[in-house]
């Protein structure tokens, strides 16, 4: 197979890119390609064995995201990859386990195994590209579509109320949440970072402009990005009750760390009850 | 009881359930995944204690859907792997089943089948979900089916299920049923020397960099460890040897065919059936399964006479099919009526009926209710019955 050449800009993350695969499926102008990017500088830069990294993806464009990694990596079924991931990590505490995947992926049809991976404070993290839409499979509406917004799927503008994922990670237990966006790269990094380091769920939740998205609310993709950058607004410690997102009728995304709490995760309690019962024997 | 070791060479006095999970825990299986659902859960309470003991992973997952995908993270991590669950949750686990076989993970799932459909009849057993087992699939997937028929053999078939996972790197499933798991029995446990357990083919580290995730001359790829450096991917689509989604016609071809295979290459080590016929002067076959066979047997061989009129065929192993095995007996025997006994609406039947679709043999069904068993002499006259049909 012929090999690529990345540009400069990503010659130091080279070897996590499986080059021979590009070009990527995602459409030029999607925001998943900083994440991307942003990721494998993180792994880099953490410095630990690069090895014990592993990538879990679901099902969407999101979803594609392990496969373009040099890492061991799985692209596993819509809405599983959380599970999945939460029995590569109990088999094997030592990986550093990752899932990336979209909106619609973990809180649309994955939102139990979300809920109760977070309750149980899993020692894995969760990265969250939000693009608002099922962009994949052509602009479906998605649980995190804000009311109004047009889509396949909600042509006379959407009904439903979106979910606020940090809200929702907050109240179902996970320790570290926190919500960037592409325009917020070395925040984005710093979160990676802590998010390597926590003891716990983490969740990053990632605002991704998305051309199918825009399309369908009659945008330019570039005008997209001008709006979001226009409307995150970054914060100290916000409340997660804040995390709403309401663009159609023009109010900030907020930004920053919601949750960065200490509790026990349910592995290092799993390896205290064997300890205790094996001793009791 | 059991403390921190494995179960004891010896007699013990066992349920279906106690029986799988000792044995699962005896093959080598550290890795527990459930969703509490009826007739299965006492396994999972059993397994529940007895995990943490062997000090391997237990956990309650928040769904069938979960428990499924959990089973297989872990056997990616490399852990042997197993789940229990009943015919509503294992409905649930089917998309994961395709998952497993496609990504070529080896697992265990048990089903003790209940009635259905729907919720049906949870407390009672059933041998409805067959037809489930053997090719509830989207596309195309291969199978292994184990029915024990008792205690003992829900012991020895669930350590053969392990290691057929582990040998053909794929989920396999033990279909057991109500009666069977909470029927009380004996087991005879081997010395653990003499038991056969089998490890997945693995990558040696020195081949990293050189080996490709599911290239392979033969039919199963010999299995890469996470975390060591191999660096693979995997995915659901349909993929090349590198792991890598391409959408070819000869790829696709050369997957499957390879996936399909895999069964077809270890069928006569797979296949397993007991045959009784002896004072048999008939002309009559009864093809029975898992618990009804527990059944037909004791009929069997309280009554000389029905053991004279009826030979018994038994498969152990539902799919792969023992079809050739039957076919040479049906015509060694001289048969000219097999009648395929099973507690549903007929599902073995069809495969029975096309395993001997051009010998001229009438293959006829009796379907017992669902979850209400007879006795042997009821069995007998119902067999006798359709024997009288003509």
């Amino acid at each position: 197979m012929a090999s690529r050449a990345l540009p400069p800009p990503y010659k130091d993350i080279e070897d996590l890119v499986r080059v021979e695969r590009l070009p990527t499926i995602w459409c030029p102008g999607c925001g998943i390609g900083i994440v991307f990017k942003t990721l494998l500088k993180a792994i880099k830069e953490y410095g630990d064995d690069i090895d014990r990294h592993v990538i879990v993806s679901g099902i969407g464009c999101a979803g594609r995201f392990a496969g373009y990694v040099r890492l061991d990596g799985y692209h596993v079924l819509h809405g599983r990859a959380i599970p999945f991931a939460v029995g590569l990590k109990l088999s094997k505490p030592q990986l550093e386990v990752t899932v990336v995947s979209g909106d619609g992926d973990i809180v649309g049809i994955g939102g139990n195994h979300f809920i109760h991976a977070a309750r149980r404070n899993h020692d894995i993290n969760v990265v969250l590209i939000n693009n608002l839409v099922y962009g994949m499979t052509g602009g479906q509406l998605a649980p995190t579509t804000p009311l109004g917004a047009r889509t396949m799927t909600s042509p006379y503008g959407n009904i439903e109320h979106p979910v606020n994922i940090p809200l929702l990670a907050s109240a179902a237990g996970a320790t570290y949440v926190a919500r960037w966006s592409v325009f917020h790269v070395e925040q984005m990094k710093r979160s990676f970072l802590k998010m390597f380091k926590h003891k716990g769920f983490s969740v990053i939740e990632i605002i991704s402009p998305c051309v199918i998205y825009a399309r369908r609310n009659r945008m330019e993709i570039l005008d997209m990005y001008e709006l979001l950058r226009k409307m995150c607004k970054v914060k100290q410690n916000p409340d997660p009750r804040e995390g709403e997102i309401d663009i159609v009728s023009g109010k900030p995304v907020v930004l920053g760390e919601f949750v960065s709490i200490e509790k026990p995760t349910y592995e290092s309690l799993y390896s205290e009850l064997v300890e205790k019962v094996r001793k009791n024997e | 009881m059991m403390g921190t070791k494995l179960i004891e060479p010896g007699k013990h006095f066992l349920t279906g359930n106690v029986a799988v999970a000792e044995a699962a825990l005896l093959a080598g299986c550290r890795f527990y995944a459930g969703y509490p659902i009826t007739p299965s859960s006492d396994l999972m309470h059993h397994i529940a204690a007895r995990m943490v003991e062997v000090g391997g992973v237990f956990i309650q997952a928040e769904d069938e859907i979960a428990a499924i995908n959990m089973i297989l993270g872990a056997s990616a991590a490399g852990l042997k792997a197993m789940t229990a669950t009943s015919g509503p949750g294992f409905s649930l686990m089917e998309e994961g089943l395709d998952l497993g076989f496609m990504l070529e993970l080896p697992a265990v799932i048990v089903n003790v089948q209940r009635v259905g459909p729907s919720t049906g009849i949870p407390t009672l057993g059933s041998q409805g979900d067959v037809m489930q087992a053997i090719w509830g699939s989207h596309g195309d997937r291969a199978s292994v089916v184990y029915a024990p028929s008792n205690p003992q053999e829900c012991f020895s078939f669930t350590i053969e299920a392990f290691n057929a996972a582990e040998t053909l790197r794929m989920p396999v499933f033990i279909l057991s049923d109500e009666f069977v798991a909470h029927s009380y029995g004996k087991v005879v446990v081997p010395d653990h020397s003499e038991i056969r357990i089998v490890e997945r083919r693995r990558l040696d580290e020195s081949s990293i960099g050189k080996a490709l995730p599911f290239k392979v001359d033969d039919t199963v790829p010999p299995f890469a460890e996470p975390g060591k450096g191999f660096r693979f991917h995997y995915t659901g689509l349909m993929h090349d040897d590198r792991g890598y989604p391409v959408i070819d016609k000869e790829v696709t071809r050369k997957l499957l065919s390879r996936l399909m295979r895999k069964i077809e290459k270890h069928r006569n080590a797979l296949v397993q059936y007991t045959v009784l016929d002896e004072d048999f002067a008939g002309s009559t076959m009864v093809v029975v399964y898992g618990s009804i066979y527990s059944i037909a047997r004791t009929a069997y061989r309280r009554d000389r006479e029905f053991r004279r009129r009826v030979a018994v065929f038994r498969p152990h192993v539902l799919w792969p099919m023992p079809d050739r095995e039957l076919r040479s007996l049906v015509k060694e025997l001289g048969i000219d009526k097999v009648i395929v006994v099973e507690m549903n609406m007929g599902q073995y039947m069809y495969m029975v009926r096309s395993a001997l679709l051009d010998l001229g043999v009438r293959v006829e069904q009796l379907n017992l209710t669902p979850g209400f068993y007879p006795s042997p002499n009821e069995l007998k006259e119902m067999v006798s019955k359709v024997m009288e049909r003509g």
